[in-house]
């Protein structure tokens, strides 16, 4: 099968290169192979749902879809390959939320305007996750001892340095008036690995998303207090959200959405976005999403452009904020 | 014992044997190619897990690894070429023993120890998964840290027949494994301003170019001579089953043991294991001169422990979701999919669930048996092709395997960068195995090590304040202390023989 993707790769090289000769053909968009690029590895959150969307998306299109990983430099390799495919619909990507943080801390110049927008499929808000056996049972409760206490009484983890989730305790701080600094942030290699340090003390907080925290808050080792989002999780009726529990309305959240290099024909875009909005509905998506525990979030062209700009700004923001932004 | 019975019910139907033996057909397949790897075999079979029922999905998936890590090793011996960094411990090794026309032997030892080293983890598993995952859980960077320097003693110290050789080797290894972004810090190093050099060297396309294309590059310098020992056949690979089992009962359970430890720990894996155990077992055998040689000693127990800790690497991903490697990582969300959620209450609300799953295990490593005896008498035939014909076939499936790893050109150019620096070390006897566990390792020892720091304000205490890291800690001084001294005592009693003449 790995065979066939390479294959399909070169032929879909090969083709692209004699493709302004065969102009017309364009009519039966699509008429070969498609290729979603995925910058994170294959087997993470990522990775799974842009496996799903190709297979369902590859009945809406009557082409093989292929989904491909670029991984590496915290998302930028893959990021960039999107950007730089041929924008003739044959080469996809899944964009995240990293897109609108890499160019603030200067590793990058792609920002979300150096792509066409597809469509928004899922969101995952960040929520505020301790140990079970932790002395704090609410959010205020911790705030409060956060405030209160020295610095360095309480460490976070759950991402890399500046990574998402990194921005998530950080802006919950920093809009509670509290030095995001008072609680230093241990990079680690995603959430599964802070959680495990979560749990073997290590480490005091892990603001990652409910999902993520999933297996861990059912087993009993890990409580969540709360979800920066603006309703509960279908998954964990009981965590307040951050505005009900302390009326702080800061949101943020992990996303994924399909996007095409910038410049993307009309035509293509148009049949693309109905086709993702035919897998979006599909129960396959449907089952898959609420089975992994993801959430879903659906939006299309301009208003997934607009989700992507205020994500951006918002995220900036908090990054200046923090010092994080160079 | 109900749910015992449930369980075979559930496991022992048409769809579900079919579905495992063509599981087990295509991850042999994926591994027996150089640069594709088990992670990368059981994520092409995500998407057909969907239309799955979820005992044959999850059966599929624990096949399909099994077998590409015991598959990983064929191109190992016969070409010199490490199926998965689970198999570059001891491919120098096996390579030997091919040369000498012991191919039958090495291959013959490699799917024997695979399988019972797999059993004897499964048998952990089911035993002693929820007490064996309550210690795992215990471990923070500063245990992860003292893992990780345990591993690169091993590799560079007592592993490698000159202890400095294996330095400069690692410390080649561990200068490459600085370059990227993947740091605590997120700060490029030694990128050149390059997006690809951004993520850093990948392991794959490193390990390839070490080990084969160098392989490549020597055998044209020399003219493509035909194979020192003519073999003809890969003979009966069961022929020398019960003599080896008699012979190295002792290093077979050495290595079980400690792979089944290794695995169990979340984020270290088969790799780590083959490792450490090749240097343990060079370090108690009683012919310690023989390794390196094509000395099955090492390879029965680096091989018996990749096969164990992948295992036992579900035994934090059954009991607290927590996955133990990239494989049971990608597992963990088909369980997700299919209903069957990791945690403790799986051992209570579904036991015919997670017996079943025992079952595949013990059925995947059984499996390997037959299956294994058929692709060894497959692969053979590479044997008898000329040097002439075989080495640019080689380097063809190099390149697949360079691009595959991330995709892009960027991976085959780092293969040949990387082949060439393999030929040069080779021709000063600087052994590579040491440099491939310094890429793997060394972000591990950086991360862990940073991490500890951040926690602990910058207080080396921060390392033994923890009982476990203590243990561990003094356990890593203790090896150095005794190589130390080892190592004074060999240089008086050269002064010695010196001066008596």
């Amino acid at each position: 099968m790995l065979r066939r993707s390479v294959l399909g790769l070169t032929a879909a090289g090969a083709l692209a290169a004699v493709l302004p000769f065969t102009a017309p053909a364009m009519a039966q968009y699509p008429d070969r192979p498609l290729t979603i690029i995925v910058p994170w590895g294959a087997g993470g959150g990522t990775d799974a749902t842009a496996r799903i969307i190709g297979s369902v998306l590859e009945k809406e299109l009557g082409q093989p879809v292929n989904v491909v990983n670029r991984t590496g430099g915290s998302g930028v390799v893959g990021h960039s390959a999107i950007a730089e495919a041929e924008p003739d619909g044959y080469t996809l990507g899944i964009a995240t939320v990293e897109i609108g943080m890499m160019h603030w801390q200067g590793l990058t110049d792609l920002t979300w305007e150096n792509y066409t927008p597809l469509a928004l499929m899922n969101e995952d808000p960040a929520g505020v996750q301790v140990a079970a056996d932790s002395e704090y049972d609410t959010i205020e409760a911790l705030l409060d001892a956060i405030e209160a206490g020295e610095p360095s009484t309480f460490r976070a983890s759950g991402t890399g340095q500046g990574g998402i989730w990194h921005l998530a305790i950080a802006g919950m701080l920093n809009d509670r008036g509290i030095d995001p600094a008072k609680v230093p942030w241990v990079p680690s290699e995603g959430a599964a690995p802070g959680l495990q340090d979560l749990v073997a003390g290590g480490v005091n907080i892990v603001p990652c998303s409910l999902v993520e925290a999933r297996a861990l808050i059912d087993a009993g080792r890990v409580k969540s207090l709360a979800i920066m989002s603006s309703s509960r999780a279908d998954l964990f009726p009981d965590v307040p959200t951050l505005e009900e529990a302390v009326g702080s309305d800061w949101q943020i959240g992990a996303w994924r959405g399909i996007v095409g290099p910038s410049g993307l024909p009309e035509d293509v875009a148009t049949r693309l976005t109905e086709a993702l909005e035919a897998v979006y509905n599909s129960e396959e998506y449907a089952s898959f999403m609420q089975g992994q525990g993801f959430g879903v979030r659906w939006a299309a062209g301009q208003e997934f452009a607009d989700f992507m700009a205020q994500s951006n700004t918002a995220l900036g923001d908090t990054m200046k904020a923090v010092g994080l932004a160079q | 014992m109900n749910a015992i019975l449930a369980a075979f019910e559930l496991v022992f139907t048409w769809d579900v044997m079919l579905t495992l033996v063509s599981a087990a057909l295509f991850g042999l397949l994926v591994g027996a190619v150089p640069g594709l790897t088990a992670t990368m075999a059981t994520a092409l079979l995500v998407p057909l897990t969907f239309f799955m029922d979820p005992i044959p999905a999850v059966g599929a998936m624990v096949t399909c690894a099994a077998m590409a890590i015991f598959a990983g090793d064929i191109p190992g011996a016969l070409l010199r070429i490490p199926g998965t960094p689970a198999s570059a411990a001891y491919v120098d090794e096996a390579y030997a023993m091919t040369k000498r026309g012991e191919a039958e032997t090495v291959l013959g030892a490699c799917v024997l120890f695979s399988a019972i080293g797999g059993l004897f983890g499964t048998a952990v598993l089911i035993f002693a998964a929820p007490a064996l995952a309550e210690v795992a859980l215990k471990f923070s960077s500063q245990e992860y840290f003292w893992m990780a320097l345990l591993g690169l003693t091993c590799a560079a110290f007592i592993g490698a027949s000159s202890p400095v050789r294996g330095l400069v080797s690692l410390l080649i290894g561990l200068l490459i494994s600085t370059v990227g972004l993947n740091n605590p810090a997120g700060v490029p190093r030694f990128t050149f301003g390059s997006t690809e050099m951004l993520a850093g060297i990948d392991f794959i396309p490193a390990m390839i170019g070490l080990f084969a294309v160098s392989e490549v590059f020597r055998t044209i310098a020399a003219g493509a001579p035909p194979w020192d020992t003519v073999q003809t056949r890969v003979g009966n690979i069961f022929r020398n089953w019960g003599g080896m089992v008699r012979t190295y009962w002792r290093q077979q359970l050495r290595g079980n043991v400690l792979g089944t430890a290794i695995g169990a720990i979340p984020g270290a894996g088969a790799d780590v294991a083959a490792y450490v155990s090749y240097a343990v077992s060079r370090r108690f055998s009683k012919t310690p001169e023989k390794f390196g040689t094509g000395h099955v000693e090492g390879i029965i127990e680096s091989t018996s422990a990749n096969n164990s800790s992948l295992s036992s690497a579900w035994v934090p991903a059954l009991v607290f979701g927590i996955p133990g490697d990239t494989i049971t990582a990608i597992v963990i969300g088909v369980l997700y999919v299919k209903g069957i959620n990791p945690g403790p209450t799986l051992f209570l609300f579904n036991p015919q669930t997670i017996y079943a799953v025992f079952l595949i295990f013990i059925l995947a490593n059984l499996l390997m048996i037959p299956l294994g005896w058929l692709v060894i008498k497959f692969a053979k035939h590479l044997l008898r092709t000329p040097r002439q014909v075989l080495m640019p076939i080689i380097l063809v499936f190099c390149i697949v395997g360079a691009f595959a790893s991330n995709n892009a050109a960027y991976g085959i150019i780092l293969m040949l960068a990387f082949g060439v620096l393999g030929f040069f070390m080779e021709e000063n006897q600087i052994p590579i195995a040491p440099c491939i566990l310094g890429i793997v390792i060394g972000p591990i020892l950086e991360r862990n090590f940073v991490t500890t720091m951040i926690k602990a304000d910058g207080s080396f205490i921060a390392f033994f304040d923890r009982p476990i890291a203590a243990g561990l800690g003094l356990f890593v001084l203790a090896i150095w202390l005794s190589m130390l001294v080892s190592a004074i005592r060999n240089r008086r009693r050269g002064d010695l023989d010196e001066a008596l003449s």
